[in-house]
């Protein structure tokens, strides 16, 4: 366990010295880089321009830029955003409960719905119910999410009034009930994506468990069949969910991202986009690498933890 | 492979030739309900974008004030009109043309940059190999939405620079998939012999391998294309992609929006055609996943 915790470790650090790489080329390397936004302020003169640039230090080589940036973002100085002076990092790490909130409760749906009806998918293999699991998930994962969003806000909130169209919570009031009453119609459409891959997945993980040899000794034992779905073969085709918990985050943050724009959610994606617009570099920058961390961080964890519930895994 | 289960049959000789692996596909591709349905679904969009405008009595950016917000399918507006008496059909006609045309675009240079990043890496492996695919492991952990807009956000707008960034972002997928497939293949006889015989590299990676991986290419292909509409909808939807006055799906949400309430029609089009022709593509994508694969021939 010890060897394979250790590669594993070394394997995520490679890769997170990658993704610094691609998040510092991808806004350096565009038209105009961090400059452009100075340059686009009237009677800006090109002599104003080029102290500005030696200022943030980007007359020097791109090399040396990106050696400066990251040394500074592993002992947590992320700089500051161009829009307020804050600290970086301050400012993202306060977006991020709201975004936690989304997402966790978003998973929990899904974990809960989309693993119900995969393994009844599974024991019912080819019934009406099945085909139509397999369809609904289809057709769930081909909707925009932003699209599902005005579609609940127009249904829920504008015509039945029962949800409120957007934000966290109403202003004077928040207590647990108002939150809860706020996160119900994002969560359920950040769900639908997942509750779609969980479905699929839990599916096909069931099935590939109930064709192998235990599964039929324990039939051939004569026990029911519930006792087989249930305590053999559901157990064992859980282990692949756990990384698929570490797979989805991608898709998770993405779909969280526009999730919260479309219900003016105040948490990491919205701050992205308004960064965007403001093209604050130093917050683009510093979530891109956030929402990449934790990625990293997601699936390490996955592997670890299936590592630690599968000894296959570990002997590989 | 498929001879030695052939052979009974054609000792026998009752049997009438095998079809051809191409026949056999398309004949288990035909049984997919599903996979039908996506493949007329995406002949009548592309039908109607081609020529459903050119039937249309009203142009796309036609503003006519006094017909503003007609709900369908009043005025002769079978879709009804937007905001400024712009009839609604025809522009989702338009912006069919530019979405669709991004899709295929962006699938077409994504698996391109897939293909050619994946026979690499597996073909040369090693140092090589590894380098490339923890390459592709880094950009994966980026979510493909936050990439595409930090890189939207500093360009200027267009099809072709919509259609580079969303390539350069769904890219990895298929290079997943052909690196496997080529390191499966890497070391059959036929890719000793061509070596032997003095093949370049090039030709080995090139006429050799990626051929015999083309039914997972055009699977993930298909399946890049359902992703690439669905990402010009996100980015357009979210301001940075495709600008007014011209039309794209995600763009039409995105203006949509704010008349929620009174003229719900303008966002419930686009999206139910966003949905058809994304989940056509991913129904067609499927079926391509069942038909070409090469052990259903063994059945």
């Amino acid at each position: 366990m010890a060897h394979y915790l250790l590669s594993r470790l070394a394997q995520s650090l490679v890769l997170l010295a990658l993704v610094s790489v691609i998040a510092f080329a991808v806004l350096h390397l565009a038209p105009g880089g961090p400059l452009s936004q100075f340059a686009l302020v009237p009677g800006m003169t090109q002599e104003q321009l080029a102290h500005i640039s030696h200022e943030m230090g980007l007359d020097r080589s791109l090399p040396v830029q990106y050696w400066e940036w990251v040394s500074r973002l592993l002992v947590g100085d992320w700089g500051h955003s161009y829009r307020d002076n804050q600290p970086v990092l301050a400012i993202i790490v306060g977006r991020l409960p709201a975004t936690f909130e989304l997402m966790l409760t978003a998973i929990a749906i899904a974990i809960l719905l989309g693993i119900s009806i995969g393994v009844l998918g599974a024991v019912r293999r080819g019934s009406v119910f099945d085909s139509l699991a397999t369809v609904g998930a289809m057709v769930a994962l081909s909707i925009p999410t932003f699209w599902f969003g005005l579609v609940v806000i127009y249904l829920f909130s504008l015509k039945l009034g029962w949800l409120p169209a957007g934000s966290r919570s109403t202003v004077g009031d928040e207590s647990f009930g108002d939150y809860l009453h706020h996160l119900i119609a994002p969560a359920i459409v950040l769900a639908l994506v997942e509750v779609a891959i969980w479905s699929r997945y839990m599916r096909g993980a069931m099935l590939d468990v109930i064709s192998q040899d235990f599964v039929r000794t324990a039939r051939a034992k004569g026990l029911t069949e519930r006792a087989v779905m249930l305590r053999h073969a559901f157990r064992n085709a859980l282990l692949p969910m756990i990384e698929l918990g570490g797979l989805e985050l991608p898709t998770l943050l993405g779909g969280a991202l526009v999730t919260e724009t479309v219900f003016t959610w105040p948490g990491m994606g919205r701050l992205f986009l308004d960064s965007l617009g403001y093209r604050d570099y130093p917050v683009v920058m510093g979530i891109l690498m956030v929402s990449a961390v934790l990625v990293l961080l997601g699936s390490l964890m996955a592997d670890l933890l299936s590592a630690a519930a599968d000894p296959r895994i570990r002997l590989h | 492979m498929s001879s030695t289960v052939a052979l009974p049959s054609r000792m026998e000789g009752s049997q009438p030739k095998r079809a051809s692996r191409g026949g056999r596909a398309w004949a288990r591709f035909r049984r997919r309900g599903l996979a039908m349905f996506g493949l007329f679904a995406i002949a009548f969009l592309a039908l109607a974008v081609l020529i459903g405008p050119a039937l249309i009595p009203f142009d796309q950016l036609h503003i006519d004030i006094r017909n503003r917000f007609q709900p369908p399918p009043l005025a002769g507006h079978l879709f009804g009109t937007d905001q400024l008496g712009r009839d609604l059909l025809v522009r989702l006609l338009m912006a069919g043309r530019i979405s669709l045309t991004i899709g295929f675009m962006a699938m077409a240079v994504s698996t391109i940059i897939g293909a050619l990043v994946g026979v690499t890496a597996g073909y040369f492996g090693g140092l090589v190999g590894s380098v490339l695919m923890r390459i592709v492991d880094a950009v994966l952990c980026f979510p493909s939405i936050f990439l595409l807009l930090a890189l939207a956000a500093f360009i200027r707008p267009n099809i072709i620079t919509i259609t580079l960034i969303i390539a350069a972002t769904s890219w990895m997928e298929v290079a997943r998939v052909v690196q496997s497939q080529i390191r499966a293949l890497r070391h059959r006889d036929f890719i000793l012999a061509a070596e032997m015989m003095g093949a370049s590299n090039a030709h080995v990676m090139l006429r050799e391998l990626l051929p015999n991986a083309a039914g997972p290419i055009i699977v993930a292909a298909t399946l890049t294309i359902a992703r690439a509409i669905l990402m010009e909808a996100y980015v357009s939807f979210l301001g940075y992609g495709i600008q007014a006055p011209a039309a794209s799906w995600g763009n039409m949400l995105n203006n949509a929006q704010q008349y929620l309430g009174s003229a719900p029609w303008l966002a419930i089009f686009p999206g139910l055609t966003i949905t058809l022709a994304v989940v056509s593509f991913n129904f067609v994508g499927d079926g391509l996943r069942d038909a070409l694969d090469a052990r259903m021939d063994l059945v």
